[in-house]
């Protein structure tokens, strides 16, 4: 029990990301399917946000200028870094649920369903 | 000019991208310059990989900090002799798809050709920013940029393309999720991502779960990227039922460059002995290429459709370059280093030839080219140059990479290695010999169908299309004769200090 609540964002986020496989994995529906890519994409972008996280810190501005002379104690400070980079990988997760969704309208355009099976069956169909 | 002071190595990268997003604003103003500036964008990159790897040749690797930030905190770009080889790779590649897909864009594409080759150049400079990028967070972007550019290039293709397309959307953003996994984790155990600051710190943490945990999600993650058997399933529909010129560039490219990472980070970041020693990755590697050899080829042969023929043959080729990765000794990385750089290069021209046959006649069965040897002679004797290198004939480049690597394979003392590579060899000269049945011998195969045999009348491909290919079957066979500067121009430089000793 000790394990699970240290690492809570550990668990978490593992828990989160087996959901989304199982939509991917275990869900016909392709909408299902796309909702489960994202919650597996969301769940890793949370786990680093965690890490970056940090009670009863300041922003890492240091005040008084000379560095130098300073004994910075990192403990103190947050790391932004985290954040900023997940900034990036919520917009290429944004874009790629864009990408996504646009497929998903030329499939149901073209074979009138979401539902895989009946897309297979269709393609196998259709003979192309 | 001092190139090693140029902003040369981003300027390769930056120029397709920035071309990229002048281009539709451009072809509202006047639509035929879409197909020009993309191909100016694209000799631009060709020119300045030339310029790039003469330097890192003569002078070593050329580095550029991005907006002054000295590395580690800012992003880096090294250009060193391995991203040099890739570099002119790619932007030769990509430039002769360029000029072939003009005329296919035309048909298959009819009206469509602005934001083809606005995507188009997208693809090319997130391949180009994967290999020159010294920065684990700017490739992962990298590589997302590279994979939406994919999925909408290969959805375009018809038929039941979308449908691929999208099995490549979960599974490839499955892959890039396990890589920025891996990322945080070294991120979060080392605070850097910088690959050079990293190599340094990480050897002291080779005992960490979080490292052992990170390497676990890359390995899986660029494996999934790079279509390794078993993580192959996106790999056969998306090369097949993408357009022509794209199969083309997707085949001869993405899954290249993602074994480029994997080499990158597995013997560069991390050192050999990690993947040698503290898990045994290589091993494992080298038994999942030597099965991907094995099946691929026999799915190969099993295949009717001579587009999802090469599909299933580039998963089996893919299995000899891991292999040799795997094999982590110096012939074995030359070896699997050399059939990268080869496999390019074959497995392009044979799509372009693909492409070609489509435009032309519009078969696809292997059982219906009975009548091409006669209709498309140049096509059909590319095609025969570049089937020879696969099955690995001299002296085309395909036979030295696998002399390379069963040199590598007895050096390890793994008998069954070379085994495989020898019999998959054969069953490649199965499916590709069945191909050539039907083209050369068509009377041969036609026993017992009835019917008069209709005179072919000559209707080769158009220019466009024909000179890439021929300069890919020259390039074939070039490359062939002068593998040995290759490998000791750069292959030899580029292989990790542990290897030569």
């Amino acid at each position: 029990m000790d394990f699970v609540i240290g690492h809570f964002n550990s668990v978490t986020y593992i828990i989160l990301m087996m959901i989304g496989l199982y939509a991917m994995t275990g869900k016909t529906n392709l909408v299902k399917k796309l909702v489960g890519m994202n919650i597996f994409q969301w769940s890793i972008i949370l786990f680093v946000v965690s890490l970056g996280a940090k009670r009863s810190a300041t922003i890492p501005i240091v005040e008084g200028g000379h560095v130098e002379h300073l004994i910075l104690q990192a403990s103190r400070y947050v790391n932004p870094l985290p954040h900023v980079l997940m900034l990036t990988a919520i917009v290429v997760g944004v874009a790629t649920t864009g990408v996504g969704l646009a497929l998903l309208l030329r499939i149901y355009k073209r074979y009138g369903t979401l539902e895989e099976d009946e897309v297979l069956e269709k393609v196998r169909a259709s003979g192309d | 000019m001092n190139i090693h002071q140029s902003a040369l190595p981003v300027l390769i990268i930056a120029v397709p991208l920035i071309t990229a997003l002048i281009l539709p604003v451009v072809a509202l103003w006047k639509r035929g310059m879409a197909f020009p500036l993309a191909l100016a964008a694209l000799a631009f990159s060709f020119g300045g990989a030339i310029v790039a790897a003469r330097e890192v040749v003569t002078h070593g690797p050329l580095r550029y900090s991005m907006g002054g930030w000295a590395p580690p905190w800012g992003i880096e770009y090294h250009i060193d002799h391995l991203a040099a080889l890739m570099l002119l790779l790619l932007s030769f590649i990509t430039l002769l798809v360029g000029i072939y897909s003009k005329k296919s864009i035309l048909k298959e594409l009819p009206e469509k050709e602005v934001p083809f080759y606005a995507v188009y150049l997208l693809l090319v400079s997130g391949l180009m920013g994967i290999v020159a990028t010294a920065d684990m967070f700017n490739l992962y972007v990298f590589l997302e940029i590279t994979s939406l550019a994919s999925y909408a290039l290969i959805s375009v293709g018809g038929g039941r393309a979308v449908v691929s397309a999208f099995r490549y959307v979960i599974l490839g953003t499955v892959g890039a999720a396990f890589y920025l996994l891996s990322v945080s984790y070294l991120y979060g155990v080392t605070g850097t991502l910088n690959m050079e600051d990293l190599s340094s710190i990480l050897p002291g943490l080779y005992q960490s779960d979080a490292v052992l945990v990170g390497f676990a999600f890359f390995v899986i993650g660029i494996s999934i990227k790079m279509a390794l058997f078993p993580m192959h399933a996106w790999l056969p529909g998306a090369y097949s039922d993408a357009p022509s010129a794209v199969s083309a560039l997707i085949a001869a490219t993405t899954t290249k460059v993602a074994a480029y990472v994997l080499v990158r980070v597995m013997f560069f970041v991390f050192e050999p002995r990690f993947a040698i020693e503290f898990i045994p990755v290589t091993t494992l590697l080298s038994w999942m290429g030597s099965v991907a050899m094995f099946l691929g080829s026999v799915m190969a042969i099993a295949q009717t459709d001579f587009k999802r023929m090469l599909a299933y043959s580039s998963i089996a080729q893919i299995g000899y370059i891991i292999l040799g990765i795997g094999l982590a000794n110096q012939a074995g990385f030359t070896g699997g280093l050399l059939h990268l750089v080869n496999h390019a290069f074959m497995k392009g021209c044979l799509f372009l030839v693909a492409g070609a046959i489509v435009y032309r006649t519009g078969l696809r069965r292997i059982s219906d080219f009975r009548t091409l040897s006669g209709k498309m002679p140049w096509t059909v004797a590319i095609f025969i140059i570049a089937a020879f290198s696969m099955i690995g004939i001299p002296p085309t480049c395909g036979f030295f990479s696998k002399l390379y690597l069963i040199a590598g394979a007895i050096e390890a003392q793994q008998w069954v290695f070379v085994g495989v590579i020898l019999f998959s060899s054969v069953l490649a000269l199965a499916y590709f010999g069945n191909v050539i049945r039907y083209m050369y011998f068509p009377s041969e195969v036609a026993v017992g169908e009835s019917g008069p045999e209709e005179e072919p009348t000559r209707d080769e491909a158009p220019l466009t299309m024909l000179i890439p290919m021929i300069c890919l079957a020259v390039l074939i066979v070039l490359l062939g004769f002068f593998n040995g500067d290759v490998v000791s121009h750069f292959l030899v430089p580029a292989l990790p200090e542990s290897f030569t000793r």
